[in-house]
C-alpha cells in the first residue's frame, strides 16, 4: 500500500534504498528531520557534523574511499560548505556523492531566502528537484546513478514546502550497490593548481554530456495538451501551476534542472504558442531559457520574492485572460494580534538577556539560535545577528570600531549558543584573543541544538543515535585559546549573573563567560518539579514580572496570574519581585 | 475549459488545522490523513511548524480527493477549519472560502504582546466568526477534563470536525488505533466520541 511521507521522510529513505552508507548533516530548518529519520535505517552511518562545511567534506572522503555518501543541510549552510563542494566538482567521486540543500522561500525559519539553484550552476553540478515526496525517493536514486556515471557530486535542491508536505509514495527495496575499491591517485583527489588545470575541461565535457542526459532524461517530460499555452516549470511551483492553468494547457515539468535540456524546450518552445515560465524565487529557468532567444512569460507577472502557492499566481495572472477568477474571502470584523514566538518558560538564555538588558552601555553582538528571540519584546537586548558564528566577530568589530572612533564607555559582548559555538564560533573566540579585542565573549550552553528541535552536538555527550559520545569542554576549549578567566555562573540566578557580568567587565585578563544550564525540552534531562505562583495578598500589580518576557506569566483585569500548564519553576520571575509576592510550589500533575 | 477545472477542483476537499504550539494539532491532522489513505483517497498534507515549540501558531492544511496537485491550501480555498484556539480562528478564517464552516474551541491562550498588555486580547471573536462562516462552538478544554485529561482536547476537536464535516464514511476506529498509544486509547476514543455529541448538539440548535 502507499504511504503518506513528508518530504524529509522520503528523501531519507531514498538515501536508504540507495544503500548509501555514510550520511553527515547538520540541523537546520527544513532539512532537519532528514538525517533523524535516516538514522533510524540500519546500515548507514549517520552523524552530526559540527557544520555543514565538515558534512560537506566528510561525504566527499567517504565517495573518495569507496562507499556513497550524503551531506544535508539548509540553504545558508551551503554558504558554509561552498568551499569544498566548489572543489569536488573538478576533483569528482569513486561512489556517488549527493548535497542535499533545503531552502527556505517565505523565510518560515531562515535569516534570508536564498535561492540554492545558483550554486548547481556557480559549482557545475547536476541538479535534480523534487516536486513531492515520490520524486524525493526516485531522484535521489537516480542521482547516485548520476554521480558515479558522470563522475561528479550532484545537488539535491529542495524546498520547505516540499520538505515539510507529506504525499503518498510507494516504497522500492533496499538496492545493493558493491563497494568500489580506493586507491591512490594523486592525479585526481589533490587538488594542486596543476590538477585542478588538468580537471577544468574535464567538467565542461561533463556538462555536455549531462545536457545530453537532461534531454532525456525520465524527470524531464513534455505533456502536450492544445498547444495555445505551455508551462515550463519545476519543484513544487509545478503544481501550482497546474492548479491554476486551464485544462488544456501543455506541461514541461523540469525535475532535472542543471544543466537544462535545451534540446527539450526548443522542442517544446516551436510547438505551443504562449510560454509561462512558473518558478519560485530568482529567474533561474527563465534567465537561461531567455537566452536561448525563447519568448516567454515570467518574472514580469510572477514575483521573485516570497513562496509561491496557487493565490499568489491566480492574482499575478488575473489579467492574462484564462486563470479562475480570484477567488473570495469573507473577512471578519476583529482581527487576531499576532502570537510571535517567545523563549519558552524556564529557558536558561532569560536569565542572562534579564540582567543584560538592565546594564547600560552594552553592545550585544547576537548570533542565531533560541537566544535570538531576546531582540525583541520585553527583553530587548540584541544589537546583532548576522549568521551562524558572527557573535564574536561582530563583537570584535564593533569593538574596534568604537576604539578607533575614541569611544570608551561601551561594554561589547558577543553571544552565542553551545552549537554554534562548536559550529564556527571557535575562530571568532580566537580572534579576540589573538587581535587583542575588547570584547566578553558568553556561550549561553543549554546542552543541546535547541532552535531546531534539540538535536545533539559535540558538547552533548551524545550522537544522533543517541549513543554515549565523547564530551567536549567548551570552557576548555576557551582555555586552551587563551581566556584565562572562565565565569560559569548559573543563568537562572539573577544576582550570579550580575556579579559575573560586572566581574568580567573589571577584569584585567582575558575573560569569557560560559552558561551551562540545560534546555527544558532536552528528554533526558530531569528537572525539580516545582512551579511558581502569585500571593494574591502580596502582589501589587506593579508589572515589574512581565519585564523577563516569560510566555506562562499574564495579567486579568490588572491581577497577575501564572498559568500552572506552562510554568516550569525557573524562579526568574521570582526574582525580579520585591513584594516577594511570588512563591515556590510543588507541580501539579 | 474552465468549467472543467472547476469541477476537478470541487471534487478536492480542504481543510485547515491552525492551533498554538503543543495543542496536539500535528497528532490530529496523523489521525485524520491516515483515515483518508486507508480509504483510498490521494492526500497532500503541509505544515508550518518552524516556532512551533516556542508558542507561536502552527497550522496545518489537509487536502483529499482522486488526484491533488498543491500540497497548500490558499486563501479563500478551505472548506473547514478547525481552530484549537479562539484566536488563532480568527487568523486561520482568511484561508476560509465564503460560507466555509468553522470548528472553534472556545478556548483562550494568550500571546506574550496580550498578557503583558501590549495588544488587547479581542472580544467577541465567536460572534465575529458567526456573522461571516457557518461556525460551530464547542469547549473541548472543558470536555477534556471532564475526561480526566486536558492533553486530549485535540481528540475532542477532531470528533467534532468529523460531525462538523460529516467525514462519518471515514474508518475512524482503525485511525484512532494506528496512531494512539494502546494505553491511551481508550480515553481518546471517549473524547472523540464526546466531540462529534458537542458538535452534532451545536448543529441541531443552530437549526433551532
Ligand atoms: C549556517 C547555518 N546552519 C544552520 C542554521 C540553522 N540553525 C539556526 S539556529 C541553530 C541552532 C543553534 O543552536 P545553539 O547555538 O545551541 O542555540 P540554541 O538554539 O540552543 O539556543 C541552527 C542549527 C543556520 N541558521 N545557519
Amino acid at each position: 500500500m502507499k504511504k503518506l511521507m513528508s518530504g524529509n521522510e522520503a528523501i531519507a529513505r531514498g538515501i536508504y534504498e540507495a544503500s548509501v552508507q555514510v550520511a553527515s548533516a547538520y540541523p537546520g530548518t527544513p532539512s532537519t528531520e532528514i538525517l533523524e529519520n535516516l538514522s533510524h535505517y540500519p546500515d548507514t552511518y549517520s552523524e552530526w557534523a559540527p557544520n555543514e562545511k565538515v558534512a560537506a567534506e566528510v561525504a566527499f572522503g567517504a565517495a573518495v574511499a569507496g562507499v556513497r555518501s550524503v551531506c544535508i543541510m539548509k540553504h545558508v549552510g551551503v554558504n558554509v560548505a561552498a568551499d569544498p563542494i566548489f572543489t569536488s566538482s573538478y576533483l569528482g567521486v569513486n561512489a556517488g556523492f549527493v548535497i542535499v540543500s533545503a531552502d527556505d522561500p517565505g523565510m518560515h525559519s531562515s535569516q534570508n531566502e536564498q535561492d540554492n539553484r545558483h550554486y548547481a550552476r556557480a559549482a557545475k553540478l547536476p541538479m535534480f528537484e523534487p516536486a513531492d515526496s515520490q520524486d524525493c525517493i526516485d531522484m535521489m536514486k537516480e542521482a547516485y546513478l548520476i554521480s558515479e556515471e558522470y563522475d561528479c557530486p550532484v545537488f539535491f535542491r529542495t524546498t520547505t514546502r516540499i520538505c515539510h508536505s507529506k504525499s503518498l509514495v510507494s516504497e522500492g527495496a533496499k538496492q545493493e550497490v558493491p563497494y568500489k575499491p580506493y586507491s591512490r591517485n594523486a592525479g585526481k583527489y589533490v587538488a594542486v593548481p596543476a590538477v585542478a588545470a588538468a580537471r577544468r575541461p574535464l567538467i565542461e565535457e561533463r556538462m555536455q554530456k549531462l545536457e545530453e542526459y537532461s534531454n532525456h532524461s525520465t524527470f524531464n517530460k513534455i505533456e502536450f495538451n492544445d498547444k495555445k499555452i505551455g508551462v515550463i516549470s519545476s519543484g513544487v511551483a509545478m503544481q501550482y501551476a497546474r492548479e491554476v492553468f486551464p485544462a488544456g494547457t501543455s506541461y514541461l515539468q523540469l525535475g532535472f534542472t542543471y544543466p537544462l535540456p535545451k534540446k527539450l524546450i526548443r522542442q517544446f518552445a516551436s510547438e505551443v504558442e504562449t510560454i509561462y515560465i512558473v518558478e519560485e524565487l530568482d529567474p533561474f529557468l527563465e534567465e537561461q531559457i531567455r537566452a536561448m532567444d525563447i519568448k516567454v512569460v515570467g518574472k514580469d507577472k510572477i514575483p521573485a520574492m516570497f513562496e509561491l502557492n496557487p493565490s499568489i499566481l491566480r492574482h499575478a495572472l488575473s489579467d492574462e485572460g484564462f486563470a479562475d477568477a480570484v477567488i473570495e474571502t469573507a473577512e471578519t470584523k476583529i482581527q487576531a494580534v499576532p502570537r510571535p514566538p517567545v523563549l519558552c518558560p524556564g529557558c536558561p538564555h532569560r536569565g542572562f538577556f534579564y540582567a543584560a538588558s538592565k546594564l547600560e552601555n552594552t553592545v550585544i553582538a547576537g548570533d542565531i539560535g533560541c537566544y535570538t528571540l531576546a531582540a525583541s519584546d520585553p527583553l530587548l537586548a540584541m544589537d546583532t545577528c548576522i549568521c551562524m558564528g558572527g557573535g564574536f566577530t561582530v563583537a570584535m568589530g564593533m569593538a574596534k570600531a568604537f576604539e578607533a572612533a575614541g569611544i570608551t564607555d561601551k561594554k561589547v559582548f558577543g553571544v552565542m549558543g553551545d552549537s554554534t559555538f562548536f559550529h564556527s564560533g571557535i575562530t571568532g573566540a580566537i580572534e579576540i584573543i589573538y587581535n587583542g579585542g575588547n570584547v566578553i565573549p558568553v556561550v549561553l550552553d543549554n546542552r543541546t541544538t535547541g532552535m531546531t528541535g534539540q538535536q545533539d552536538n559535540p558538547g552533548t555527550g551524545y550522537s544522533v543515535t543517541n549513543d554515549p559520545a565523547e564530551k567536549i569542554s567548551i570552557p576548555a576549549i576557551l582555555q586552551a585559546i587563551g581566556f584565562q578567566e572562565i565565569l560559569k555562573p548559573n543563568p537562572l540566578n539573577l544576582s550570579a549573573v550580575e556579579k559575573a557580568l560586572n566581574l568580567a567587565l573589571e577584569s584585567e585578563v582575558p575573560t569569557a563567560i560560559v552558561w551551562e544550564s540545560p534546555c527544558r525540552l532536552i528528554k533526558r534531562e530531569e528537572f525539580a518539579p516545582i512551579q511558581c505562583a502569585v500571593d494574591r495578598d502580596l502582589c501589587t500589580s506593579c508589572r515589574v514580572c512581565l519585564d523577563v518576557g516569560c510566555p506562562s506569566i499574564y495579567f486579568v483585569e490588572d491581577q497577575a496570574y501564572i498559568d500552572d500548564t506552562l510554568c516550569v519553576g525557573c524562579t526568574v520571575c521570582k526574582q525580579t519581585c520585591v513584594f516577594d509576592a511570588i512563591k515556590i510550589k510543588k507541580m501539579e500533575e | 475549459m474552465l468549467s472543467e477545472k472547476i469541477k476537478e477542483s470541487s471534487l478536492i476537499k480542504n481543510i485547515v488545522l491552525i492551533g498554538v504550539g503543543g495543542q496536539g494539532t500535528i497528532l490530529v491532522s496523523k489521525i485524520i490523513s491516515s483515515a483518508l489513505v486507508t480509504a483510498g483517497k490521494d492526500v497532500k498534507m503541509s505544515e508550518i511548524h518552524g516556532m512551533a515549540q516556542r508558542g507561536g501558531s502552527v497550522l496545518t492544511q489537509i487536502r483529499y480527493g482522486e488526484n491533488v496537485h498543491s500540497p497548500i491550501i490558499s486563501e479563500g480555498e478551505a472548506d473547514i477549519l478547525v481552530a484549537f484556539e479562539k484566536m488563532e480562528a480568527l487568523r486561520g478564517s482568511k484561508y476560509l472560502r465564503p460560507q466555509g464552516t468553522i470548528v472553534v474551541n472556545d478556548y483562550t491562550i494568550m500571546p506574550l504582546p496580550a498578557a503583558t498588555g501590549r495588544v488587547s486580547y479581542p472580544s467577541s471573536i465567536v460572534d465575529s466568526l458567526r456573522e461571516k462562516y457557518n461556525t460551530i462552538s464547542i469547549d473541548a478544554g472543558e470536555a477534556a477534563i471532564q475526561l480526566g485529561a486536558s492533553r486530549v482536547m485535540n481528540v475532542v476537536l477532531l470528533g467534532a470536525l468529523v460531525e462538523g464535516y460529516n467525514m462519518t464514511e471515514f474508518d475512524w476506529d482503525r485511525a484512532l488505533v494506528d496512531n494512539i498509544k494502546p494505553q491511551f486509547l481508550n480515553l481518546n476514543i471517549s473524547a472523540f466520541a464526546k466531540g462529534r455529541q458537542l458538535a452534532a448538539e451545536t448543529i441541531i440548535q443552530a437549526a433551532i
